[in-house]
């Protein structure tokens, strides 16, 4: 069976791309690429476009190897990954919207981001500038007996990210979803463009306000591969300890969330204040609740002193005491789990298509974590599990967060415990000339990012959120459910929009 | 559960004191609140949250003023689910192209009289998204904007000092000096 290793024989390798391959491949090995895909002996991670060329990033999971292919489309055309390969198909629609390039066979040619609303077509390609109105966005049809449409958003009724969805339902029960996203649409990876990386990692740090941590984290370490530099201990334990402390705070508050739309609120109640308590200790050791902009490439923005690790270690004692009850009340709630047991089931064999990441993935019996199938450091020197479980309902994807908090409660005191000391941050080359591409695990799955940098400014960025592959699963997660259980499902996936709109 | 609940009996409350008002936050509203807008009001605030293009920063923000800490409804505030019941649109993000007409309908939807509060840095200006050719600009760049709280994001404490400023700008209407 070919591995990875051998696609990059096939092609012309990048010179300074860290720490994985890149390899200029031609349409041929592109379709073969395409093919080990649809066969599932490689796994998708990104595809991406520049003005004239698509970049593929391809895990193997055998040998735990990343590779990364590129082809170059002088004529705007390139062989359809989606064709083969549905979870390709919402990021080729987004690499039509925002370079014009043309994924030839593609099952689904409809826009994606683009909304028509830019004033430009191809914004981050060879703009072309539009006057005409464009036509309505063609829904899918679903046909049948008392089927009917319900639509919702792009303004919900909660205090929630903007979306559309479109059911298509008989009687009560779903029969499809279809979503449009591309609301929250920033250009974010424009914008990246020829900044230097101090600023670059401010936008990065802002794709999704949850995962700022984990956004700055894997920026950073992109942007330290291209120009291959080594970091200071001390700011690579402290960027773990923000990690997890961002983990714990997003699965405090999801639990709570989850158990509240189905009509539980007082669990709601106490999840929020131990996600509050997370919070302020962040506040009192890195200055901000949400750790914005504490991680930059080279290192770590600010130290933690004395008092922000009592903070920390106050706050998980508060956790310890009244985590466990909590959980309890959870698991004896018949009520509670009438709604979240075998609801919104995922399949383990669409988790596996689709890489699903995070607790989405590990619900549904994919047991990839990266932080310990690539083992970036810290972490190869921690202990900790991942969890896994098969199951794929409501209460699997809540039982995984219950076992990650419990992962990062110790994950943050080990890492208290043996924090080096010594500097926080490695000066950046002036003209940082390479190529980076890194994944670090986000709350919600693996955060990759790669860049290149020319004379020491981005040349180009390309940020891509777990939710990518996320989002389809809820569409097909939902299907033969009750209208009534799609937030207690959506929320169980809290996929983001702002990190997938960018 | 009954243990859980019997020990909230006992606990001491999580909440704490409202924060004081800064003269500058007052003073920064708007002053078209009259007589009518009082009465209608009473010392409550009916809120409407759009998110219009924001990273979601903003957002857990606001959804910690409803934990047991900051407890918002306590002052008469609240969420409402649709615009039509609500008295004030409170809007973040930089407005993204794509989310303009959207923001625009749901203003139009909400009853007069209304105010508009943005919310957080991109909110002002678009923030370090404003050059984007997505991106429209700030909340004002689309609506009549009241009152802006700034952060990136701001923290539940100062979102609450803004929308008590608010209130009390609407309790006292125009018998206040407009600032
Ligand atoms: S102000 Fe900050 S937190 Fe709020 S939407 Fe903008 S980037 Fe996100």
């Amino acid at each position: 069976m070919p591995s990875l290793i051998d696609l990059n024989l096939e092609g012309q390798q990048v010179q300074r791309h860290r720490p994985w391959p890149r390899t200029v491949i031609d349409s041929a090995v592109w379709g073969f690429a395409t093919r080990q895909l649809a066969e599932r002996r490689w796994s998708l991670l990104s595809l991406w476009g520049e003005p004239a060329m698509v970049h593929m990033a391809l895990f193997d999971s055998r040998s735990a190897e990343i590779g990364v292919v590129s082809l170059e489309c002088p004529d705007k055309h390139f062989p359809s990954v989606a064709a083969h390969h549905p979870p390709a198909q919402r990021l080729e629609r987004s690499i039509q919207d925002l370079f014009g390039l043309v994924a030839d066979g593609a099952t689904d040619s409809r826009p994606w981001l683009d909304h028509g609303q830019w004033g430009v077509r191809a914004p981050q390609g060879e703009a072309v500038a539009i006057t005409a109105p464009e036509p309505p966005y063609p829904f899918l049809k679903v046909e049948g007996e008392g089927v009917h449409q319900a639509a919702v958003g792009p303004v919900h009724a909660g205090i929630i990210e903007p979306g559309h969805f479109r059911f298509s339902v008989s009687g009560e029960t779903v029969v499809r979803l279809e979503q449009r996203l591309g609301y929250v649409h920033k250009g974010t990876e424009a914008l990246m463009i020829g900044a230097d990386p101090i600023r670059a990692a401010r936008l990065a740090g802002r794709v999704s306000g949850d995962s700022t941590v984990a956004y700055g984290f894997a920026f950073a370490r992109a942007v330290e591969a291209a120009s291959d530099l080594a970091v200071p201990p001390r700011a690579v334990w402290l960027r773990a300890l923000c990690a997890e402390l961002e983990r714990l705070a997003n699965h405090l508050g999801d639990i709570g969330g989850i158990c509240n739309d189905a009509a539980f609120a007082l669990l709601l109640a106490h999840f929020g204040a131990l996600r509050e308590i997370v919070l302020r200790a962040a506040a009192t050791a890195f200055g901000h609740r949400l750790m914005r902009d504490v991680i930059v490439p080279g290192g770590i923005a600010r130290d933690i002193d004395d008092a922000g690790k009592a903070a920390i270690r106050a706050a998980l004692a508060t956790i310890r005491r009244q985590f466990p009850e909590l959980v309890e009340l959870y698991d004896d709630t018949a009520s509670l789990q009438d709604r979240t047991v075998s609801t919104g089931v995922l399949k383990p064999e669409l988790a596996a298509q689709y890489c699903a990441g995070g607790f989405v993935g590990r619900a549904s019996g994919r047991g990839f974590d990266t932080r310990r199938t690539l083992a970036y450091p810290p972490y190869q020197d921690l202990r900790f599990e991942v969890p896994v479980l098969q199951q794929g309902d409501v209460n699997a994807r809540i039982w995984i967060r219950i076992r990650e908090v419990e992962q990062s409660l110790s994950l943050i005191d080990q890492i208290l415990d043996q924090l080096p000391r010594g500097p926080l941050l490695a000066p950046l080359p002036v003209q940082g000339q390479g190529e980076g591409v890194a994944l670090v695990e986000g709350f919600r799955g693996d955060v990759l990012v790669w860049l290149r940098l020319r004379d020491g400014v981005i040349a180009r960025c390309h940020l891509r959120d777990p939710s990518w592959f996320q989002w389809p699963l809820l569409e097909a997660a939902i299907e033969g459910n009750i209208v009534a259980d799609f937030p207690l499902c959506n929320k169980s996936f809290n996929c983001s929009y702002s990190g997938v709109d960018l | 559960m009954r243990k859980l609940l019997f020990k909230s009996l006992f606990r001491a409350p999580l909440s704490e004191a409202a924060p004081t008002l800064a003269d500058a936050e007052v003073q920064e509203l708007a002053t078209r609140v009259g007589g009518a807008a009082r009465r209608r009001l009473g010392r409550s605030l009916a809120i409407r949250e759009v998110d219009a293009g924001s990273c979601n920063g903003c957002e857990l923000e606001i959804h910690a003023l409803s934990n047991p800490y900051y407890d918002v409804e306590r002052f008469g505030i609240r969420f409402v689910a649709s615009p039509r019941h609500a008295d004030v649109l409170l809007v973040t993000g930089p407005v993204t192209k794509n989310m303009r007409e959207a923001l625009l309908r749901t203003y139009e939807a909400v009853p007069g009289p209304k105010w508009v509060v943005a919310l957080g840095d991109c909110a002002l200006d678009g923030g370090c998204f404003k050059d984007s050719y997505a991106v429209a600009g700030g909340v004002s760049a689309v609506l009549p904007v009241d009152l802006h709280i700034p952060g990136c994001p701001p923290p539940p404490l100062d979102i609450l000092r803004g929308l008590l400023a608010l209130l009390d700008r609407v309790a006292v209407g125009t018998a206040r000096a407009p600032g």
